[in-house]
């Protein structure tokens, strides 16, 4: 009995030294050895309906699940957050059975910064800085949509070569969106010399993104009412240089990968997505157009004037990893069109709107036109007023539908400002890609969807 | 585009919604919530986008949620795609999704306290402990 007590408190003496160990500080800590990591349950409300729909079953029953296995082989593993193949802190809760992962719950937020909250505090001249930052791989397009939304509320048209150099900017920025797709989803499989390729083409769009906005990244050049500036001197060369070396270099990718049996060995017939899954899980972009479903939001809602230029739409019936690879080495060609028609009718005139209310004057100005200064100031200082309501507006992004919900109540700062991002939408399908797959898939599956963590988090 | 804007109440907010879905709107594509605190009464409007593929239209639902229970049903029965946008609402805004498989907290960590995008929530005026962090004075 005294043996036992003794035994007792030794033992928590040394759980209290091993929990000042671990926090470095002597009250609280982790208590170490009643974790319960592994036996928590995925969902709060686990009965079998809502289990079919996390994994898909509800929707396409493609599942074969196997009865035999007691539950004592199954396991709930965690991946990431710290995890190179997540694309960012992505964590992902697998209950697995050996090697086959089971079901699949993604726990997203540890990027969370609470953009639309600064949102709120920030004026529609300073929106475009907080929404670039969303989406860190497709800015231009984060700042597109929010631009058209309060161009929409305000009821204005911005000139036409404003609307065409939006269009070449964004189309670069796909291109340039795809190309680390392409690299990131070529290392996470084990494609090294993908990567390199990938990130190696895509500087030199970030080039011409420095000469013109300045930043590589998060640029704030499409704004509301129009462009930050106009194209630099020689901007032709650059982009001709581009429309020349790029499709080569696709030429590489697919002479390398197209035929190659590891690479399609890895990819084909796995985590395959239907077209119903995707409606069901609203799954848009390359996912649902690899799927077999021809929608773009390009073609069939377009926006900047896009429906001038002609380009297809291309789509893949099969549905797996390989498809989501090729639709984007496809949708390059195509992005690569849209920049060379745009590069040869590129109107002249005003790249801003000349409404002094709404974009600043340029600088020469301010020295001579007091006007101009008090225009300058006001806008700097105060912002522009938008009148009440709501919009929603939506663009095709390289990862789907990117929608930007803006209510305002008639003063210079959005009342409430939403963003849906496609990537935030798109892993809500993980589940349903890796529901009975190996786990050695899980990685090509995360890559095919290509979220990205700060489109998710926001 | 002009989504069409439909305005409901909680009651019929379901049906709606499964009305929607036989008329062939595939996609639930958003849904977020507005706090219009001493603005209008009730206080939350909760905003759902849809999307039709084969008839190439929008739609917007538009419901106020009761003050007394902020409760209204939840829709991922119907559109699955519903999930991770109704524990967004339930975790900015404290709105309780009825019959939601996994109503927890989604972006903010397990144990915050409050709903950040509420209009009465200031920002930047808490710091930021983690959970079981050694405390520094």
């Amino acid at each position: 009995m005294k043996n036992n007590k003794i035994k007792k408190s030794k033992l928590s003496n040394f759980k209290n030294k091993l929990d000042f160990w671990a926090t470095n500080s002597e009250e609280g800590g982790w208590n170490i050895s009643s974790t319960d990591e592994g036996s928590q349950k995925m969902l709060e409300n686990e009965n079998e309906k809502q289990i079919k729909i996390q994994t898909g079953t509800e929707v396409v029953d493609d599942f074969v699940i196997d009865e035999d296995t007691s539950d004592d082989e199954r396991m709930i593993v965690n991946m990431g957050p710290q995890h190179p193949s997540t694309h960012g802190v992505l964590r992902l809760q697998a209950e697995l059975e050996g090697e086959v992962v089971r079901r699949v719950k993604p726990i997203i937020g540890y990027l969370h910064t609470g953009m639309e909250k600064t949102g709120e505090e920030l004026n529609y001249f300073q929106g475009p800085t907080n929404t670039t930052r969303m989406d860190y791989l497709s800015p231009l397009f984060n700042e597109l949509v929010f631009s058209l939304t309060t161009e929409k509320l305000i009821g204005i048209e911005v000139p036409k070569r404003a609307e065409t150099i939006r269009i070449l900017m964004t189309e670069l920025n796909r291109v340039s969106s795809h190309l680390v797709a392409l690299a990131t989803g070529g290392m996470d499989i084990g494609a090294l010399s993908m990567m390199i390729f990938g990130f190696r083409e895509r500087e030199l769009i970030l080039n011409f993104f420095e000469k013109t906005t300045g930043l590589r990244m998060n640029h704030n050049y499409i704004r509301p009412g129009g462009v930050a500036a106009d194209l630099p001197d020689g901007w032709q060369k650059d982009v001709e240089e581009i429309l020349k070396i790029i499709p080569e270099k696709l030429q590489d990718y697919d002479d390398m990968l197209l035929d190659n049996p590891i690479w399609k060995g890895r990819l084909q017939n796995v985590g395959i997505l239907t077209t119903e899954e995707c409606f069901a899980y609203g799954v848009t972009g390359p996912s649902l157009r690899a799927s077999g479903y021809s929608w773009d939001l390009r073609k069939s809602q377009p926006y900047s004037g896009i429906e001038n230029y002609e380009f297809d739409i291309p789509t893949l019936t099969e549905g797996d990893v390989f498809a989501r690879w090729r639709v984007k080495v496809l949708e390059i060609f195509e992005s690569l069109k849209i920049i060379e028609q745009a590069m040869h009718n590129m109107p002249k005139g005003p790249y801003k709107v000349q409404d002094k209310k709404i974009t600043p004057p340029p600088r020469k100005r301010l020295d001579e036109s007091m006007e101009a200064l008090i225009h300058h100031f006001k806008i700097y200082t105060e912002g522009f007023k938008v009148p009440e309501g709501d919009a929603y507006v939506a663009v095709e992004s390289p990862r789907g539908e990117l929608g930007c919900y803006i209510v305002s109540d008639g003063s210079a700062k959005p009342y409430r400002m939403h963003v849906r991002g496609p990537s935030f939408c798109n892993l809500q399908a993980l589940p349903v890609i890796m529901t009975d797959s190996p786990i050695a898939d899980a990685v090509a599956a995360i890559a095919s969807l290509d979220p990205v963590i700060g489109d998710v988090d926001r | 585009m002009n989504p069409e804007i439909i305005s409901t109440s909680t009651e019929e907010y379901k049906e709606l919604i499964e009305s929607l879905k036989k008329d062939g709107f595939e996609m639930m594509v958003d849904l977020t919530v507005v706090d219009w605190f001493r603005k209008k009464e009730p206080r939350f409007e909760i905003v759902v986008q849809f999307l039709s593929t084969s008839k190439n239209s929008r739609k917007t639902v538009k419901v106020f949620v009761n003050d007394e229970d902020l409760t209204i049903p939840s829709i991922t029965d119907v559109y699955p795609s519903a999930n991770f946008y109704e524990r967004e609402a339930f975790d900015m805004f404290g709105i309780v999704f009825e019959n939601h498989p996994d109503l927890t907290r989604i972006l903010m960590p397990d144990d915050w306290e409050g709903h950040p995008l509420r209009k009465n929530y200031g920002s930047g005026r808490i710091p930021v402990q983690f959970k079981n962090a050694p405390k520094v004075d």
